[in-house]
């Protein structure tokens, strides 16, 4: 039995495995051009149209660091409350490929530009500190597409020489969740600083994926294998449980794991080996003639550190600690840069209880509904403050409210114009409410005698009554106030 | 006005300035007389038709202002010329025709320079003889079927045999020095980061350096202002105050303190350089300098030091000649195959002697014992340069150990052909200037030069030294023009 709700254990034999994990992850660097050329980045250009001399390796060319990359990581390095280092180097990897036309990519080896920093997720039975290794920029290779010819490989180099951060955690998750977690995040943090949009589709987040197992209580690592290149939370979860019992089945079969590099097939839900430690490249890592050592003052750090936005662990602290929110609340809104944003623009001018349940509640589920983003939302921030605001005013019930929210999100349209457009406004004058009353108690004269010989419970009756010949308009506070008085 | 030909680069200049020769009158020459020696077989790739047109065009609208006025030049073919083929001396380069410029050859463009083919080397400027290049020997023009030096061996013979009034080379471990040394013209390799890099075909990045091939110190010095400039598209570039070198030139050295290495002393170095040195330690002297006995300690390991941080370098920088996207492709029944075949075919035999011990060099395992120790070692070499030039000014050593040696005489033992850098690596893996100055012959008569090392960015003062040495040793060349018919 687990003792924490998120403990991930594998069962065989009356053994007990736990699984290790270290993620690699390569995020490319928000920037107009790329990490050692001027070319452009924009994602789904036309295969080669932005590619410089540089990126596609013409003899003499030269690369030349971009100073806004280096600050886009060292931003990043920042928001893992990682050390930062003043001089790094940039190291050369060779290897051959077409993809790669200089025949080694620009990566950091040896000295990174940031060091050990940390990342801390909210998980169901606690906080959870993940170690981060360290980050370094690279460049990232071209494409290649082999389904286009029945001969004949084609490359892409529009990619070639987009800065990547690759963030190396320690090996400190422990389940799928974890890595979700972990992923979702890394992704968060990023956001906040705009230093990677963490686009998964476009290929903007993916990630290497080391498992092992061992058993539980053992303080040993076991053999690790690498997952290449996993480019959903989904399929890194999916591959995760795969290997892992895969470990975990040789190993008690008594056969050994090989240290390995596999790949994840999604289609076979399945890891399968790509090449073994014997195989492994050489890459021959040295540092690059072309470029000096990256030297940053701590002036120069200082001045980062003060363009650092509020990130979402003190973000959080503050939602709890300012607005009575929940952990739970607070988790939910501030997951997402753009959700805060929405947050904190609703309750600019309107209540904040109200505003929490509204966008976590109906907000939501509208949005999940209709698989849009909260910065797709057919309601603005604006107007579901408006909307609030005349539930909080009693100008409309919460069950109204529910119906003009149906007819927001139809299209951004003000709610006091719905409102006053479909009749919806409450009817909260006592005079004709007590009206509406009398001639309820008047219809059901045998049903009020009954309530006044002691049958109680005909109150509910009453109020259903009103509310009804009201078409739902009633308030229903004043309802309850001047039935038990006229009853 | 007979024999242009003849005239050194700064009396061209004097004579379009003031008017009594044109642009066309003085590439016409230099373009006939090319044309008279494709024997020396000097040039890769000739331009001679739009140097002419471009020299007409100078001539219609002159610039006089420039510092070199309509001034026609052939260049190593390893400037990357915007729109003229540039091989590098290799066959996998064969067909290559950039759409970029070199910022060197760009700021000799800039100056009103002229340019009328590309000259031979060796192939990616890897070899001490011309030798490598896929494109044929080149003739020294001191003598038949002696090696012109290298690798700029193409540069070295053109200004010696006065095809061209003056070029340029690139020199990473004495490829400017030694074939200015081995055919009676003076060659200068800048500091590192003196001259850009950007639009040069890679060697070695650590190390390559581009600089001016000439017939004296004057026009040596005229050059090296054009070239040197501060270049933000190359990241080792250094931006310092650069001086007016011809400008600034002067003779008067009285008081500079040179020194000598004694370890440059080495064994089997022939008399005939021994005694070339104690005549130039004399010139100085004469010249009003001070001698001091230095010592530069770890000499003896900059050789190896070199070869394993030249080619560790180079290995990475030719990985891009893949056949993938431009030069020389061979086909292949898969990509590994089209790599092998197309590198296997496309490079000659001492490039992949260097590809491979680079690879060997870096690899894992290796990469502490040889890569990490040269570096190393490599520090130490600077330190002992560090540590002389508090005692001294600047250094006089020879050029070579030897003066030019027969086509074919070296080709099979490599290492004998690696010991012609000895004086030279030092220099670049410190990354010094250092100028090479014709200054005697040997026995049979062929050139012999003497090597002056500067500090850091002091290029003017070892182009002052070499310019009052060489009024004192006042050296002639003997060119007899015996490969024109």
């Amino acid at each position: 039995m687990s003792k924490n709700k998120s403990e991930y254990l594998i069962n065989r034999n009356n053994n007990q495995y736990e699984v290790v994990i270290g993620l690699e992850v390569h995020a490319q660097v928000t920037s107009e051009s790329k990490l050692f050329s001027t070319s452009a980045t924009k994602f789904g250009a036309e295969p080669n149209t932005q590619v410089s001399l540089v990126d596609a390796a013409f003899p003499g060319m030269l690369p030349v660091i971009n100073e806004y990359c280096v600050k886009q990581a060292i931003k990043t390095g920042i928001g893992l409350k990682a050390k930062i280092n003043n001089r790094s180097v940039f190291d050369r990897k060779n290897y051959f490929y077409a993809d790669l036309p200089q025949g080694y990519q620009i990566s950091q080896f040896k000295d990174p530009i940031v060091g050990e920093g940390k990342v801390i997720l909210d998980m169901p039975d606690g906080q959870k500190e993940v170690g981060i290794e360290r980050l370094h920029l690279e460049q990232d290779a071209g494409k290649s597409i082999h389904d286009l010819d029945p001969k004949n490989t084609f490359v892409d180099l529009n990619r070639s020489g987009v800065a990547l951060m690759e963030i190396v955690s320690k090996p400190d998750l422990r389940s799928p969740d974890e890595v979700n977690a972990y992923i979702k995040k890394l992704r968060s943090i990023m956001r906040y600083l705009g230093t990677c949009d963490g686009n998964m589709q476009e290929g903007s987040l993916r990630a290497d994926v080391n498992v092992s197992v061992r058993k539980k209580g053992s303080k040993d690592f076991g053999t690790r294998c690498e997952i290449k290149n996993v480019n959903s939370i989904k399929f890194m979860q999916m591959a995760i449980e795969y290997e892992a019992n895969r470990q975990v089945d040789l190993i008690e079969d008594g056969q050994t794991i090989d240290q390995e590099t596999r790949l994840f097939d999604t289609k076979k839900n399945e890891t399968r080996s790509m090449r073994s430690k014997e195989d492994a490249h050489d890459y021959r890592y040295f540092p690059d003639p072309d470029l000096l050592p990256l030297e940053v003052s701590d002036d120069f750090i200082e001045k980062l550190k003060s363009e650092i936005p509020e990130l979402p662990d003190e973000k959080k602290k503050r939602f709890i600690e300012k607005f009575k929110l929940s952990p739970y609340e607070a988790n939910i809104l501030v997951s997402d840069i753009e959700t805060s944003n929405y947050f904190e623009n609703v309750i600019k001018k309107s209540d904040v209880k109200l505003a929490t349940n509204w966008i976590i509640g109906e907000l939501f589920a509208a949005l999940n509904e209709k698989n849009l983003e909260i910065t797709e939302s057919p309601i603005s921030a604006g107007n579901l403050s408006k909307l609030i605001n005349l539930i909080k005013d009693g100008t409309i019930s919460g069950k109204i409210a529910k119906t003009v929210f149906e007819q927001m999100m139809e299209g951004d349209k003000d709610p006091k114009k719905i409102v006053e457009e479909k009749g919806l406004k409450q009817e909260s004058d006592p005079k004709a409410l007590e009206a509406l009353i009398d001639k309820v108690i008047d219809d059901n004269r045998d049903k009020a005698t009954e309530y006044k010989s002691g049958k109680v419970k005909l109150f509910g009756f009453f109020v259903g009554q009103v509310m009804k010949v009201s078409g739902g308009k009633a308030n229903p506070q004043l309802v309850n106030e001047i039935l038990k008085k006229k009853l | 006005m007979s024999d242009i030909t003849k005239q050194a680069l700064s009396e061209l200049v004097e004579n379009i300035k003031s008017k009594k020769l044109s642009s066309s009158e003085v590439t016409k020459a230099f373009v006939e007389r090319s044309e008279k020696s494709k024997y020396l077989n000097a040039y890769i790739t000739e331009d001679y038709a739009n140097a002419l047109n471009k020299a007409k065009k100078f001539d219609e609208k002159p610039n006089l202002d420039l510092k070199l006025p309509g001034i026609p030049m052939a260049v190593k073919d390893l400037f990357c010329t915007r729109d003229l083929r540039t091989t590098a001396g290799s066959k996998i380069l064969n067909n290559f025709v950039p759409t970029y410029e070199s910022t060197v050859t760009q700021n000799i463009w800039n100056e009103g320079g002229i340019l009328m083919g590309k000259l031979n080397c060796d192939e990616f400027a890897m070899g001490s003889s011309n030798e490598t290049s896929f494109f044929g020997n080149v003739q020294n023009p001191i003598d038949k079927n002696l090696v012109p030096g290298g690798s700029s061996g193409g540069s070295s013979c053109a200004v010696a045999a006065q095809l061209t009034p003056i070029t340029i080379g690139t020199d990473t471990g004495g490829s400017i020095r030694q074939p200015a040394s081995f055919t009676g013209t003076v060659g200068l390799k800048p500091t590192y980061g003196s001259c850009s890099r950007y639009g040069i075909v890679a060697f070695a990045s650590s190390l390559d350096q581009a600089g001016p091939m000439a017939q004296n110190v004057k026009d040596c010095a005229l050059l090296q202002e054009v070239i040197s400039t501060y270049d933000e598209k190359d990241s080792t570039s250094t931006d310092f105050k650069r001086n007016e070198y011809s400008k600034e030139l002067k003779k008067d050295i009285k008081g500079k303190k040179i020194g000598i290495p004694k370890e440059y002393r080495v064994d089997g170095m022939p008399k005939e350089i021994e005694d070339l040195w104690k005549k130039g330690i004399e010139y100085a002297k004469d010249c009003g300098a001070e001698i001091i006995d230095i010592s530069l300690p770890h000499t003896n390991y900059a050789l190896p030091t070199y070869y394993i941080v030249a080619p560790a370098e180079a290995s990475s920088n030719l990985a891009r000649y893949d056949g993938v996207k431009y030069g020389f492709r061979a086909e292949g029944e898969n990509l590994i195959d089209m790599y092998e075949n197309t590198r296997s075919e496309g490079f000659g035999a001492e490039v992949q002697r260097r590809i491979m011990i680079g690879t060997y060099v870096l690899s894992s395992g290796y990469y502490d014992a040889y890569y990490l120790k040269a570096q190393k070692v490599r520090k130490l070499i600077k330190n002992d340069f560090d540590n002389a030039y508090k005692k001294v000014d600047a250094i006089l050593t020879p050029s070579t150990p030897s003066s030019a040696f027969k086509i074919g005489e070296k080709t099979n033992d490599p290492v004998s052909m690696y010991l012609n850098d000895i004086f030279t690596v030092p220099v670049n893996l410190a990354g010094l200037p250092g100028i090479s100055i014709p200054a005697g012959h040997d026995t049979r008569g062929y050139p012999l030069g003497l090597q002056i090392i500067g500090k850091a960015f002091d290029e003017q003062n070892i182009l002052n030294i070499a310019y009052a040495m060489e009024e004192k040793i006042n050296f002639k060349n003997n060119i007899t023009d015996w490969w024109i018919k």
